[in-house]
Parts: C-alpha cells; sequence; structure tokens
C-alpha cells in the first residue's frame, strides 16, 4: 500500500515546496549585515561638507537610517511615511543621500520636507557598498549598541510603519543599552 | 577643398569611435589580473539584475562592484578575500558558487545522494525479478515430457 502512495505524498511534499516560493519576493535578500556592528564610514553631511557623518552617529540610542536619492522615484513615494515618522519623534532617521548631486538633494529636501535627523552625502556609492545597498529605497533599523537588527528593502508603506517599524523601535528601545 | 573635407570625415570617424570605446571599456585593469578580474566578475551576483553576473550587467551598482573588485585585485586582495568581501556585504546568494557549509551541503551532496538512492532502487528491482532458478525435474516428470514430445503430430 505505501508503496503506492509514496509517489502521491512526494508530489504533494513539492507541492508545499512550490506554494511557499510562491509567495516568496526574489528582489529581497537577507541582509548578511542583521546583527552586525554597522560599518565603519566617515562621509561629508549633505547639509555642511565640513563636518563629518560617521558610524558614531549610531550609538547610544535606537536610530534609522535610509538610503535615499532624487533620482529614486520609489524614494520620493516613500517620502511621506518618512515625514510621518520623523513626526512621531520616537526615533532620529538618518540619510544616506546614495549617489546624488548635493544641491538637487538639498532642495528636494527643502521643499518637500526633511525627515531627516542628518545626511551623509555618498557621492560615489562606496559607503553603501559596505551597507550592502543594492537598490534605493533601503531603511536599517540599528539598536542602542549599533548593531543592525533590520532591514527593509524597497519603499516603506504606512502599513509597514505600523506593523513592522514602529513597533521594532519601541522593542529595541526597551532593551538595555 | 577636398583635403579639408577628407579631415573632415576622419575628424567625426574619430569623435564615433572614442564615444564607443569610452562605453564598452570603462575600466582598466592591469593586465597581470585580467583573467582573476574577468573570473571573479563571472562568480558574482548583481543584485538588482539577479540573473545576470557583474561582469554581463548594465546596472550602475555591478559598474562599481567592478571598479571594486578591480581596486581590491590593485591592492593585492586574493581571490577569497574578494569573494568573502561581496558575500559579507550582499549575502551568498552573490555567490554562483555557493560555498561548502552544512547549510548548502544538500546541495553539493544531493545529487550524488539521489545517484545513490536510485542505484540502490535499481538493485533491489533487479534482484526481485531475477529469473526463477531452474527448478530440476522429477523421473516421474521427465517421463511425461518425453512422451508429450514422442506424442505424433498430426
Amino acid at each position: 500500500m505505501f508503496k503506492y502512495l509514496l509517489p502521491v505524498i512526494l508530489f504533494f511534499v513539492l507541492c508545499g515546496f512550490l506554494f511557499v516560493g510562491l509567495y516568496k519576493d526574489p528582489s529581497k535578500v537577507d541582509s548578511p549585515l542583521i546583527g552586525k556592528h554597522v560599518p565603519i564610514f566617515s562621509l561629508p553631511k549633505l547639509m555642511n561638507k565640513e563636518e563629518v557623518f560617521s558610524e558614531k552617529e549610531f550609538f547610544g540610542k535606537v536610530s534609522l537610517l535610509n538610503v535615499w536619492g532624487t533620482w529614486c522615484f520609489a524614494c520620493k513615494q516613500e517620502h511621506p511615511v518618512l515625514l510621518e515618522l520623523a513626526k512621531q519623534n520616537i526615533a532620529p532617521i538618518y540619510g544616506l543621500n546614495y549617489k546624488d548631486d548635493s544641491v538637487q538633494a538639498k532642495t528636494y529636501l527643502r521643499d518637500f520636507g526633511n525627515p531627516f535627523a542628518g545626511n551623509a552625502s555618498d557621492l560615489e556609492g562606496r559607503v553603501a557598498i559596505d551597507w550592502g545597498v543594492y537598490g534605493a529605497p533601503e531603511t536599517f533599523v540599528i539598536d542602542k549598541k549599533g548593531i543592525i537588527r533590520h532591514k527593509h528593502i524597497g519603499p516603506l508603506t504606512m502599513k509597514d510603519l505600523q506593523e513592522e517599524i514602529i513597533p521594532l523601535i519601541k522593542q529595541l528601545k526597551n532593551e538595555a543599552s | 577643398m577636398k583635403h579639408l573635407k577628407l579631415y573632415r570625415i576622419i575628424l567625426y570617424l574619430c569623435i564615433v569611435f572614442t564615444t564607443q570605446v569610452s562605453l564598452s571599456a570603462p575600466l582598466k585593469v592591469a593586465p597581470e589580473y585580467e583573467d582573476r578580474y574577468h573570473a571573479l566578475l563571472n562568480e558574482l551576483r548583481c543584485l538588482v539584475c539577479q540573473n545576470q553576473t557583474i561582469a554581463e550587467s548594465d546596472s550602475e551598482l555591478a559598474n562599481d562592484l567592478r571598479v571594486e573588485v578591480n581596486k581590491m585585485l590593485n591592492q593585492g586582495a586574493s581571490d577569497d578575500e574578494i569573494i568573502d568581501f561581496m558575500a559579507n556585504r550582499y549575502g551568498d546568494f552573490v555567490l554562483y558558487k555557493p560555498l561548502v557549509q552544512p547549510k548548502t551541503y544538500l546541495l553539493w551532496f544531493g545529487p550524488f545522494l539521489f545517484l545513490a538512492l536510485v542505484l540502490l532502487l535499481v538493485l533491489m528491482f533487479l534482484k526481485k525479478n531475477r529469473p526463477v532458478s531452474k527448478a530440476e525435474l522429477t523421473d516421474d516428470e521427465k517421463q511425461k515430457l518425453s512422451s508429450i514430445l514422442k506424442e505424433p503430430k498430426d
């Protein structure tokens, strides 16, 4: 009896794998940086090139890093969500202005609002490589110790904010530093 | 006058030629690294256009990564160091040749496992269907057989 059932069972196991596969987005690749310290870097600030933005900004508080550029359409789509998060004032959002024109970036923030507590200007995209960035926008959630705890690839939606990002920020804020 | 025209044509050709060169070969790779450079690029996946290697892809990220690989080669990095550099940032997914580690044992050795399994099944099948051993006829049966064979056919 088992002999005849075996192919049927195997068939359904295969179906199970394929079914799970249907709901996986191949453009979202888990970052190996999760659970690791933020990469060491040093870049000029967007608003003032004389000042340095480094990994030290992320120590001692829960914060976010958003990778964006004015050339990036999905970033514009995401912008109101970032403004909403900034308004809630629960964690600073830092920006990595990725391969952008600094003048355009500043104009953009002035015109559409600035959700960022600070911006690093990565003109060449070299620091973005260290962060494993492969498509803007990307958002990292970083804990008090400066460890990357979460990475969101693609534009954040209000739903992501309510269901994923804000609960995570609250949880991380409760952790001992 | 004729000369001028010719010069002009040559000049235009020069412009066309140079722009083409600057598009297709944006990177100067030292000849001693060239083989390793191309081998490495063909082993790394471009995450923007996932089914292309960073050698094939035209995306900006692939271009940046080519620059990075070239830079690391110039700094004397080994192939493994460069592969690790990429995997540490973009994950093992970027490696077209996956590392041999517990997580990938099934991937590497699975086919051999299946081969062994199939061979085992084939052996079992052959054993089961082996022709039945010839049973010896009893004297009684032999007599009966010969009498049947001797029976005249009409």
